[in-house]
């Protein structure tokens, strides 16, 4: 510590040039902060179970496989459910295609098993009642202006009619909140019953997404997700059971490997990151270089002044490294607020942090030891004499 | 020279004993003797001046004389240690306790305050931080410059920051101060004010100092004044 002010000092000679280099290494942890908080989530996903009140069954192949209805009635009998659900992604448009919002097909069951959502007891019943009734969250129903009792077209890009038709007219007959704040993004969904689709749509009849079930104790969720997943072991429609934030995660993994796509972009913006701020230090210490050469002749040995620029290299990376990480830890706590668990990020806890120091400090290093090696090896009389 | 320095001059015999130093620069397939086999003693609390013309040699018989280059040949002995055989980190130790470093140009570090800049040699030592603080104090108020101790380089004249360089070279208390043309970047004001420290310095503090200078006014303020030319003793004179 008795050195600090010495490496401070070297650092803030050049303070406008230091402080851009910090807002650069802040960027990259940044990004390095949410990414990671992403990958995370999608490598955690599936994990575990425990804990979770809600469990997900879905094909072990994959989203795109469905499940046969008469799973309904073996998983009702799983001892620790108190409900099973029906789901199947609809995919429906309305108007334009950049009007995308989530809607599904939800068995008439469905808000009995998700309770992130509040739905007056009136609309509940219509919505039970009403063989096309359909039900959307309050923030949906805002974005399109739509009224309980409208009706409303969606354009279907997977499920046709059994007339050919691609167009599917629901009713509105309810509208709902979030519970949580937390789980805001719910109200950007529409539901509406599985029974009308399945009965309507052109092909796959008696098939299912995913079941969406309630469990009545979550301590015991790993052994009924283990009953569930038990029940269609080596048949042709083998399960996954897995938490609704795993299922979010699974489902963007359709799209994308994610692991890749962060590893890739992180690797981009280090390699970008340690060409500037080892420019940087390589500039510092060229200025320095009688400075060095002073502390030389006083006596620090060739270690010392190794350490030192090595030092305030990783001085300099850590800074903006830690900047950038609290900013992303407010940012992905903001977005979680903001969007719930339709978008899979882990908080930035103590893991994330783990890897960002460690990146800071190798960074650090490697950006600081070409010129750490350059003030080590100078010659005192030829610094001295600006040779 | 007053008493007592003349008393530990009789007692230990010379500082610094040099016997037929050379120094070979080598550039390229050409190599260049800048020194040729130097004898000399300085004494224990002596005030040395080396002149000559540009590239005599005096400076890098400075550098050799405090241990920051190489002989090619020769002994060089400074208190009782041969330092021309030492290896860089125990060279470097030596420096950190025997010498202190006074430059042309100041070379203090302009981030760090007067106070701060002079407590830099005391790192190296196993002092406290109270007891750092506090012998930089004294060493800035020996030079005149206690009211400018939270003062920045760059807040100060060129004589005023000549003087926080000799506060940090007599910090640690070394017994030899080695000065490279410590007046050459100084009006003649400052210069003064600046040779008579160091006489001070070497009068009543009994440090010998060895000084490179062109000026031979600066050479006044010394005991003995050295010519070099070409690399070799020329002239060995004494002044009164």
């Amino acid at each position: 510590m008795k050195y600090f002010h010495l490496v401070w000092s070297a650092l803030m000679r050049r303070k406008t040039r230091t402080l851009f280099t910090m807002f650069s290494v802040l960027a990259a942890f940044l990004l390095f902060g949410m990414l990671d908080s992403v990958r995370t989530s999608f490598a955690d996903a599936g994990h575990s179970v425990s804990g979770a009140h809600q469990l997900i069954t879905m094909s072990k192949l994959g989203l795109g496989n469905q499940l046969p209805l008469s799973l309904q009635s073996r998983l009702e009998a799983v001892p620790g459910l108190t409900a099973v659900a029906r789901v199947s992604w609809f995919g429906g448009i309305y108007q334009d295609p950049k009007n995308f919002f989530p809607n599904e097909a939800v068995s008439a069951n469905y808000f009995a098993v998700q309770d992130a959502v509040v739905l007056p007891p009136d609309q509940l019943k219509a919505f039970q009642s009403t063989r096309d009734g359909a039900v959307v969250g309050a923030t949906l129903a805002k974005r399109f202006g739509w009224k309980v009792g409208q009706q409303i077209p969606l354009e279907a890009t997977i499920w046709p009619q059994k007339d050919g038709s691609n167009t599917w007219t629901f009713k509105l007959v309810g509208i709902f909140h979030a519970r949580d704040a937390s789980e805001k993004s719910i109200e950007g969904v529409m539901f509406f019953r599985w029974k009308y689709f399945d009965e309507a749509r052109q092909f796959a009849q008696g098939s299912v997404g995913w079941y969406q079930t309630r469990v009545a104790n979550p301590e015991h969720a790993d052994q009924v997700a283990t009953a569930i997943d038990a029940l269609s072991k080596n048949s042709d429609h083998e399960t996954k059971t897995v938490t609704a934030n795993a299922f979010t995660a699974s489902f963007i993994s359709q799209l994308a490997n994610i692991g890749l796509i962060v590893g890739a972009i992180m690797a981009a913006v280090f390699f970008t990151l340690i060409l500037l701020t080892g420019n940087t230090m390589a500039q510092a210490v060229r200025e320095r270089i009688p400075e060095l050469a002073v502390l030389k002749t006083i006596g620090f040995s060739n270690r010392s002044v190794l350490l030192l620029v090595l030092a305030e290299a990783v001085l300099l990376v850590v800074i903006g490294g830690v900047a950038g990480m609290l900013l992303a830890a407010g940012v992905v706590g903001g977005l979680k607020a903001a969007l719930g668990s339709q978008l899979p990020m882990a908080p930035v806890g103590g893991s994330i942090w783990g890897e960002a120091l460690i990146l800071m400090i190798l960074i650090g290093v490697v950006v600081g030891v070409l010129p750490a090696l350059r003030g080590m090896r100078l010659k005192i009389v030829d610094a001295l004499a600006g040779r | 020279m007053n008493a007592a320095v003349a008393e530990v001059q009789a007692n230990n015999g010379p500082l610094v004993q040099i016997r037929g130093l050379s120094k070979v620069y080598t550039r390229g397939k050409q190599k260049l003797e800048v020194l040729h086999h130097i004898d000399l003693d300085i004494a224990r609390g002596d005030f040395f001046a080396l002149m000559g013309p540009s590239g005599s040699g005096k400076t890098t018989l400075l550098n050799l004389i405090g241990g920051l280059d190489s002989p090619a040949q020769g002994s060089l002995t400074v208190g009782g240690k041969r330092i021309d055989t030492m290896g860089e980190g125990d060279l470097a130790r030596w420096r950190a306790a025997n010498v202190g470093f006074v430059f042309q140009f100041y070379n203090l570090m302009p981030g760090l305050t007067a106070q701060k800049n002079v407590e830099l040699p005391l790192l190296l030592t196993r002092l406290s931080s109270a007891k750092r603080r506090q012998n930089a104090a004294i060493a800035l108020q020996l030079v005149g410059l206690s009211d400018r101790a939270s003062h920045k380089p760059s807040e100060l004249s060129g004589g005023q920051q000549q003087r926080v360089a000799i506060a940090r070279a007599i910090v640690s208390d070394p017994s030899l101060l080695v000065c490279d043309e410590p007046t050459g970047d100084l009006d003649r004001q400052s210069a003064e004010d600046v040779l008579g420290l160091l006489q001070r310095l070497n009068r009543e503090h009994g440090k010998t100092i060895v000084m490179v200078t062109h000026d031979p006014k600066a050479a006044e303020y010394a005991s003995h004044t050295l010519h070099l030319d070409k690399g070799t003793l020329v002239e060995h004179a004494t002044v009164a």
